[in-house]
C-alpha cells in the first residue's frame, strides 16, 4: 500500500468523530455506574428521569449509538481515505455528518431522559429521531460508496468489505425493526404485533450487536493490526470465507434470544443451528489474528498496542463460544433472563469492542495530529486498568447468574419453591457492590484514555521530517 | 477476485446473503398467521389499561420485568400457567423483557388487589425492606393524560367508537373515586386531595397490570 501525501486526506473529520466517541463513552460510563449502583441501592432513583427504568435505556443507547457509532464512523474514514488512497469524496457531508450525529445523539439521550420510549431493545427511539438516524446512515452511505467507486487502489482490501457489509446491514436492520404508527411526534406504535414484533426485534437487536459490535470493529482489526505490527494478515482466503459465512450464518440466529417463548419452536430451533455454526467463521478471525503474529509473539512486550489487539480478539473468541452455548435450549433454560447474560454482553463491550477501538485510537490519533502519542506509560495503564476491570466485572456478574439460575429452580424435597422471587434478588448485592468497584476501576482506565489522547492532540505537532 | 474490485456488486451482493437468513426467519413468518394466533377470549386492552401500558413502557418497566413465563415446572410453580401465543395479538409492542431484575409479570393480573399495588407502587421498600425497585409515588401526583386515548386506541385498531373510550375512561374513573372501591384507603393515601376525584397515572398503570394474564384463564378453561 503506498500512500499518497498523507496532507491531503481529510483527517479532521476523523478527529472530530473519535473525539466525538470518548465524550459519549465517558457520558455512558457515567450513566452506567448510576444505575449499577442502583442495583444494590434504589435511594439513586432520585426523580422521574433518573429512575432505572429510564436510565438504562441511556446507558445502552448512549454507549452502543453515541460511543460505538461514532468510533465506527472515525475509523471508517480513516481506513476508508488509506485503502482508497483518495481523500473522502464529499468532505463538507462529511463536516454536516458529524455534527448531525451529535445532534440526532443528545436529543436521543434528552428524549430518552423523557421517557420516550418505543421499549424495543437498542431501538428505543421515538420515530423522528429513527428518521435521523435514517438519513445520518445515508449521508456515511453516500461517502462510502462514493469513496469507493472513485478510488485509486484497484482492489478493496479485507476491511472495506466490512464497511461495505455493515453500511447495508445497518440500514436494512433499522428501517424494518423500527416501522411504526406515529399517534404524536413523540408517541407511535410498532406495526408488528406479539410474537412478530418479538421476532423482529430479536432477529435486529441480535444484528445490530453483530454488525455495530462485531463487523466494524473486525474491519479495524484487519486493518490495524497489521499497520501496527508490519505483519500481514496469516491467511487472505481465510479472511474471505469467514467473512461471507459470518455475514450469512448471523441473521438466523436472533431467535436465540427467545427461547422458550410462545415463537414458534421451529425459528428458535433454526437459531440454535446457526448460532453453533457462527462459531466456525468468528473463529477464522480469531485464529487468522494469532497466526498473524506466529514467531513475532515478542510484540506482545514491545508494542503496547498489541496487547490491546490480542486481548481483544481472545475476549472476542471467547464471546463467540459462550454466545452459541448459551443458545442451546437447556442452557438457556438456566441462564436466561439471569445476570449471566449481563455478563456475556460486557465482555465482548468492555472486552473486546472498547480494547480494539482503542489501539485503533492510539495508532490512528497520533497520525493525524502528526505528533507522537502523549505517553506509552499511560496507555499500558489504561490497558491493564480496563482489563483487570472487565474481568472483575464480568466474572463477578457470572457467578451472580449461575447464583440467581440456581435459586430460581431449586425445590424442596416436597416440590415447592425454596425461595421466593425476592431473596433471589437480595442475595446478589454483593455481587452488585463488587461489580459497581469494578466498574470505577474500569472507568478510571478509560479516563487515563481520554487523557492520554487530549494531551497528544495539545501537543504541537512536529516539524517535517527529512 | 472480480468483487474486491466491484464495491457495487460487492454491496448487492452482501445485501443478498443477508436477506436470505431473513427472509427465512423473518419475513416469512410475518406472513404466516400461525406465528401470532387469535383467540376470541382475549380482548384487548381499555382506552384506560392501554394508557397504563404506555406508562409503563414510558417508565422502562421492561427493563427489570419480564412478561412471559417459559413451559418449566419450577417457573409454572412460581407464576402460573405458561405464556400462550394468542395473549400477545393486541401487544404493539410486544413486552417480553430480557432480564429479570424484578418477578416476571405476565401473571400478575387478579393475584394482588389494588390496594396492594397502590401501596408496593407508592414504596415498594415498605412492604419489601430490602426491594431495589425504584418507588413510583409520584405516578399518584399526575393526572392521566386522556387527551390521546381515542386516537391511541384506533391507531391500535381495537374497534372502539370516541364514545366507547369516554365510556371506559368515566366507568373507570367512576369505579376507583367510589366510596365502596375496596381499595379506597391505599388509594386515597398515594393520592393527593386535589386528584382524589380524577384518574391518575398510578391507576392506569393498576388497570393495566390488573389486565395481565385475565383473558387467558378464561380460553385455558374453555379447552
Amino acid at each position: 500500500m503506498s500512500e499518497t501525501r498523507s496532507e491531503n486526506y481529510n483527517f479532521t473529520i476523523v478527529r472530530g468523530f473519535a473525539f466525538s466517541a470518548l465524550f459519549w463513552l465517558v457520558i455512558g460510563l457515567i450513566v452506567g455506574l448510576w444505575i449499577a449502583f442502583e442495583m444494590f441501592n434504589p435511594a439513586l432513583n432520585l426523580t422521574p428521569w433518573l429512575g432505572f427504568g429510564r436510565l438504562r435505556v441511556v446507558h445502552t443507547n448512549g454507549l452502543g449509538l453515541g460511543f460505538g457509532l461514532a468510533a465506527i464512523f472515525a475509523t471508517s474514514y480513516y481506513i476508508l481515505q488509506r485503502l482508497t488512497r483518495i481523500p473522502i469524496l464529499f468532505p463538507r457531508l462529511a463536516q454536516a455528518h458529524l455534527y448531525f450525529f451529535n445532534t440526532v445523539i443528545a436529543l436521543g439521550a434528552l428524549s430518552l431522559f423523557a421517557g420516550m420510549n418505543t421499549t424495543k431493545e437498542y431501538a428505543e427511539l421515538e420515530w423522528p429521531l429513527d428518521i435521523g438516524v435514517v438519513v445520518l446512515w445515508v449521508m456515511f452511505a453516500i461517502n462510502v460508496f462514493g469513496t469507493l467507486i472513485k478510488r485509486k487502489e484497484k482492489q478493496m482490501y479485507i476491511s472495506l468489505w466490512y464497511i461495505i457489509s455493515m453500511t447495508v446491514a445497518i440500514a436494512i436492520l433499522y428501517i424494518v425493526n423500527n416501522l411504526a404508527i406515529p399517534v404524536t411526534l413523540f408517541k407511535s406504535y410498532s406495526v408488528y404485533a406479539g410474537a412478530n414484533d418479538a421476532n423482529v426485534e430479536w432477529w435486529y437487536a441480535h444484528n445490530i450487536v453483530g454488525f455495530i459490535f462485531t463487523v466494524p470493529i473486525l474491519a479495524m482489526f484487519y486493518y490495524f493490526l497489521p499497520k501496527s505490527t508490519g505483519l500481514p494478515i496469516y491467511s487472505h482466503r481465510l479472511s474471505i470465507i469467514s467473512f461471507w459465512a459470518l455475514n450469512f450464518a448471523y441473521l438466523w440466529t436472533g431467535a436465540h434470544h427467545l427461547m422458550l417463548t410462545p415463537l414458534p419452536e421451529w425459528i428458535q430451533t433454526v437459531a440454535i443451528a446457526f448460532s453453533i455454526f457462527l462459531i466456525a467463521p468468528s473463529w477464522g478471525s480469531v485464529v487468522n489474528g494469532y497466526y498473524t503474529l506466529q514467531g513475532n509473539w515478542d510484540q506482545m512486550r514491545t508494542n503496547y498496542l498489541v496487547k490491546f489487539f490480542i486481548a481483544g480478539i481472545t475476549f472476542y473468541g471467547l464471546q463467540t463460544l459462550q454466545g452459541p452455548l448459551q443458545g442451546l435450549r437447556t442452557l438457556n433454560a438456566f441462564f436466561h433472563y439471569t445476570d449471566w447474560v449481563v455478563g456475556h454482553v460486557h465482555m465482548g463491550t468492555m472486552g473486546w469492542v472498547t480494547m480494539v477501538i482503542s489501539a485503533s485510537f492510539y495508532y490512528m490519533i497520533p497520525r493525524i495530529t502528526n505528533t507522537e502519542l502523549y505517553s506509552v506509560k499511560l496507555a499500558n495503564t489504561h490497558f491493564w486498568l480496563i482489563l483487570v476491570g472487565q474481568f472483575t466485572w464480568t466474572i463477578t456478574m457470572w457467578i451472580a447468574g449461575i447464583q440467581q439460575g440456581a435459586m430460581w429452580k431449586a425445590t424442596n424435597p416436597d416440590g415447592s419453591l425454596m425461595y421466593n422471587f425476592l431473596d433471589s434478588v437480595t442475595s446478589l448485592y454483593p455481587y452488585y457492590k463488587l461489580r459497581f468497584a469494578a466498574g470505577v476501576i474500569y472507568f478510571i482506565g478509560i479516563l487515563v484514555f481520554v487523557w492520554n489522547l487530549g494531551m497528544t492532540v495539545r501537543k504541537q505537532p512536529r516539524q517535517a521530517e527529512a | 477476485m472480480g468483487i474486491t474490485s466491484k464495491p457495487v456488486v460487492f454491496a448487492v451482493l452482501a445485501a443478498v446473503v443477508i436477506l436470505i437468513g431473513t427472509t427465512v426467519t423473518v419475513f416469512i413468518p410475518l406472513l404466516m398467521p400461525s406465528t401470532q394466533p387469535v383467540s376470541a377470549y382475549i380482548k384487548p386492552y381499555t382506552a384506560v389499561e392501554q394508557e397504563g401500558r404506555d406508562i409503563y413502557m414510558r417508565e422502562g418497566c421492561n427493563n427489570c420485568h419480564t412478561q412471559t413465563v417459559r413451559p418449566l415446572r419450577t417457573e409454572v410453580l412460581r407464576y402460573g400457567e405458561y405464556s400462550k401465543p394468542e395473549e400477545f395479538a393486541y401487544d404493539r409492542p410486544f413486552l417480553w423483557g430480557s432480564r429479570r431484575t424484578g418477578p416476571d409479570l405476565n401473571r400478575v393480573g387478579g393475584k394482588y388487589p389494588d390496594s396492594w399495588h397502590y401501596k408496593h407502587l407508592d414504596s415498594p421498600q415498605s412492604m419489601f425492606e430490602k426491594s431495589n425497585m425504584p418507588p413510583y409515588g409520584w405516578l399518584a401526583k399526575n393526572r392521566l393524560d386522556i387527551q390521546y386515548s381515542f386516537k391511541k386506541t384506533s391507531t391500535l385498531g381495537y374497534g372502539y367508537s370516541e364514545s366507547d373510550v369516554h365510556k371506559q375512561i368515566d366507568q373507570y374513573r367512576a369505579t376507583v373515586t367510589d366510596d365502596n372501591y375496596p381499595s379506597k384507603e391505599s388509594r386515597s393515601k398515594v393520592t393527593p386531595r386535589e386528584l382524589q376525584k380524577e384518574l391518575t397515572e398510578m391507576d392506569a398503570l393498576i388497570a393495566y397490570l390488573q389486565k395481565l394474564g385475565r383473558d387467558v384463564k378464561m380460553m385455558e378453561a374453555a379447552k
